[in-house]
Order: structure tokens, then C-alpha cells, then sequence
């Protein structure tokens, strides 16, 4: 699915990750800035795209600056973000309880 | 036993090291907040913050509550997600009416039956916050079998009687009367408003030596720096803890021989004395106290 919108969540504060999603012409990419990039950069970064995927998001470019923030923040925030940028604001709930990420 | 409720910690549901970090303090219930604490424009975040988090985190040493959003502002969606992230107790604010907690039931019996989660597993709790609220708190606590509590929110409820928060607190008194009479009739809980001025550790004191001698479970907080000292004034003196364990000894022994009636010390032990007994070792337990 392609889109023309931006849409930014989360913060900069600590344990947190802000993610911006722009539109992109194809495929994903992630521009992440984080002081574990080193270790987990590779991780973070193909947490983010399962997500994306799972919500039909396969064209974005994604600007993202981890201060530290655990997988479940990740996921969340994601998923916000992904929601927010369809438009949509009924959670699939159901769907998202099913994921194994 | 019942569940000791001394302090019940408001986390705000859009900070993710709060989330975290919410059982490191000692709160015996932990309260995420969707409410009041997250801005119209982030009520999506936090709530899939908070799901997650409760998917994620162990929150099992504490009491997990949601305050959830009006059903008509995204309080639906706040209880989808809530119950099937496991929360314990769905807390609904600025309860007025019986019919506001049988509305909030309606939609978590659905949810419940929905994903096949067993009936009435989800708990819920009022926060009473007007005079309507407090004219109608024994309606409220017996509203609904999911009830375990009912709470004063006093900072609305000032306003709403035109006046403000004094350090006697004489402008709560029939309220927290009220409300307390009305939980102790449905047998659940009360707790009580949160004391805003976080560094005035004196008068904390003072408010919670008077909600303490007046019969609440304990106090809503919204700085883990509260926690010990509402904790330290629930704990138990030595010779209270003696004296229940007596009661509790007294007891055992009396069921041993087969005899009904029971004396400790001179004096007869009856049931409202062994449910004392109870609760203050339970206080005692929970505040590290040794107790055999």
C-alpha cells in the first residue's frame, strides 16, 4: 500500500523510540538511529519490518531514533505508527493478539 | 485472605519506562492510566503501549488495573485491548450511576466471550468523583459481581462541591464516609484519593493516619515516593503482630481440642477479633515482617 501521508509517534525520551513513516516509492527502508545500533540494530530493524509487513505496509520509508527502547515498545509504536498512517483507528485487536512477534 | 490494596500507583499508559518499571516499587496494585495522563492526540499509542507491556512484562507480584477512557471517548476500545492483554481490574472513572458500571460490564462480558476468556475474570473498580457519584456509591459498589472496589477521586469532586482540598480534609469527610459505608456493604474495597503534594511527606502522613484509622484499604498514589510511607503507616506494631498471632495460636489450639469457644489471654476471641488478626498479619507479611 502506498501513501502520500507522514505520520510520527513516540518520543525522545529514554526507553523510547520515535518512528516516522514516509512514503516511499518501493519497498521498506529504515533509517535508524541508535546508540545499541551496534548490537541491535539488525534486530530492531527486522522487528519493525515483520510489523509493517503484517499491517500490509510493504512501501515506506521509516526514520526511527531508539533511545533504548525494548521490543514491546518497538512493536507498539510501530503498530501506532502503521495504524495512524492507514487512517484507520479500530485496532484489529484480535489479529494482533494472533502474532507471534 | 483478600488482597491487601495499600497503595494503588497511577503509571501514565504513554511512558514506556514507567511501564517497565512499575512493579520495582512496591505498590501493591499498579494502576496504567489511559485516562487523564494521556493527551486526546496519543490515546492510540498508549493503549497498544500498555497491551503490549502487559504481554511482555511479569506483573504477576502486583495488582494490574487499567483506568480506561469513557465508552463514548474510546473506552470500548481501551477495554478490548485491556482484557486481552490480562489486566486484572478495569477501573472506570467519574462513575455517576449503577448504569455506568452495568454499561462498562456489558462490554467485558463481551470482550471476555469473544476470545474465550472464562467469565467474570476481569475485575472492576469505580472511581467516584461527584456528589452524584458519592449519593449513589452503595448503588455503584453493588452495580455488578466484577466489582472489587470503589475509590474517591477527590479533585473533581472538590470542584464539584465548590471548594478545595484542606489539610483536615474536612471537605472529603462525608464523602469518604459515604463511599467507605458503601464498599464495606458490598464487602469490596475502598481506597482513597491520591495526595498531589508529592513533597509533602508530613502531610501524606497525616492523611493517611486518618484514612487508616477511618477503615480504607489504602491510597491511589501518583509518586512511587509515597509508597513506603503509606505502606510504613499500614504496617503493624510488634505488639500487634504478637497479639494476632496469640489469637491465631489460640484458635488452632481450641480447634485441636474440638472446643468452640476460645480465650486468649482472659480475653474471648469471637470473629470479628480473628478477621483483625488476619489482616494484620497479612500487613505484617507484606511488610517483610517476620511472622511465623
Amino acid at each position: 500500500m502506498q501513501t502520500a501521508k507522514t505520520v510520527t509517534v513516540g518520543t525522545m525520551e529514554s526507553s523510547d523510540i520515535m518512528i516516522t513513516l514516509k512514503p516511499n516509492a518501493s519497498g521498506i527502508t529504515i533509517d535508524l538511529d541508535s546508540n545499541v545500533k551496534k548490537q541491535f540494530g539488525a534486530h530492531i530493524t527486522a522487528l519493525m519490518t515483520e510489523v509493517l509487513q503484517k499491517l500490509g505496509i510493504n512501501d515506506i520509508a521509516v526514520e526511527a531514533v531508539d533511545k533504548g527502547a525494548l521490543d514491546c515498545t518497538i512493536k507498539a509504536r510501530t503498530i501506532a505508527a502503521a495504524y495512524r498512517l492507514q487512517g484507520k483507528t479500530d485496532y484489529d485487536w484480535e489479529a494482533l493478539n494472533s502474532w507471534n512477534v | 485472605m483478600e488482597r491487601l490494596r495499600r497503595t494503588m500507583m497511577f503509571v501514565p499508559g504513554a511512558n514506556p519506562a514507567m511501564l517497565r518499571d512499575a512493579v520495582l516499587y512496591g505498590a501493591d496494585s499498579v494502576m496504567f492510566d489511559l485516562e487523564d495522563a494521556v493527551s486526546l492526540k496519543e490515546k492510540d499509542t498508549a493503549r497498544v503501549l500498555v497491551y503490549s507491556a502487559l504481554k511482555t512484562f511479569d506483573y504477576s507480584s502486583v495488582e494490574t488495573v487499567v483506568r480506561v477512557n469513557a465508552l463514548d471517548a474510546g473506552g470500548k476500545q481501551d477495554i478490548e485491548a485491556m482484557v486481552l492483554g490480562g489486566i486484572n481490574v478495569i477501573r472506570l472513572p467519574k462513575t455517576e450511576t449503577a448504569q455506568d458500571i452495568i454499561d462498562v460490564d456489558a462490554v467485558i462480558t463481551a470482550v471476555e466471550a469473544k476470545y474465550d476468556i472464562p467469565a467474570g475474570t476481569t475485575h472492576m473498580m469505580a472511581a467516584i468523583e461527584s456528589a452524584e457519584g458519592v449519593l449513589n456509591a452503595r448503588e455503584i459498589a453493588k452495580a455488578s459481581d466484577r466489582m472489587i472496589g470503589i475509590a474517591l477521586g477527590a479533585e473533581d469532586y472538590v470542584t464539584s462541591q465548590k471548594t478545595r482540598r484542606y489539610p483536615d480534609g474536612a471537605e472529603l469527610s462525608f464523602a469518604r464516609n459515604y463511599i467507605l459505608h458503601s464498599a464495606r456493604a458490598a464487602g469490596i474495597a475502598a481506597i482513597d484519593t491520591v495526595y498531589s503534594d508529592v513533597d509533602n511527606e508530613e502531610g501524606l502522613r497525616h492523611e493517611t493516619e486518618l484514612i487508616k484509622q477511618l477503615g480504607f484499604d489504602g491510597k491511589s498514589v501518583i509518586n512511587p515516593r509515597q509508597i513506603p510511607v503509606i505502606n510504613g503507616i499500614y504496617a503493624p506494631t510488634v505488639k500487634e503482630v504478637q497479639k494476632a498471632q496469640e489469637v491465631m495460636a489460640g484458635i488452632r489450639e481450641a480447634e485441636a481440642k474440638g472446643s468452640g469457644v476460645i480465650a486468649v489471654n482472659g480475653q474471648m476471641v469471637d470473629k470479628p477479633i480473628v478477621e483483625r488478626a488476619e489482616r494484620v498479619l497479612a500487613l505484617a507479611k507484606a511488610t517483610n515482617m517476620e511472622v511465623d
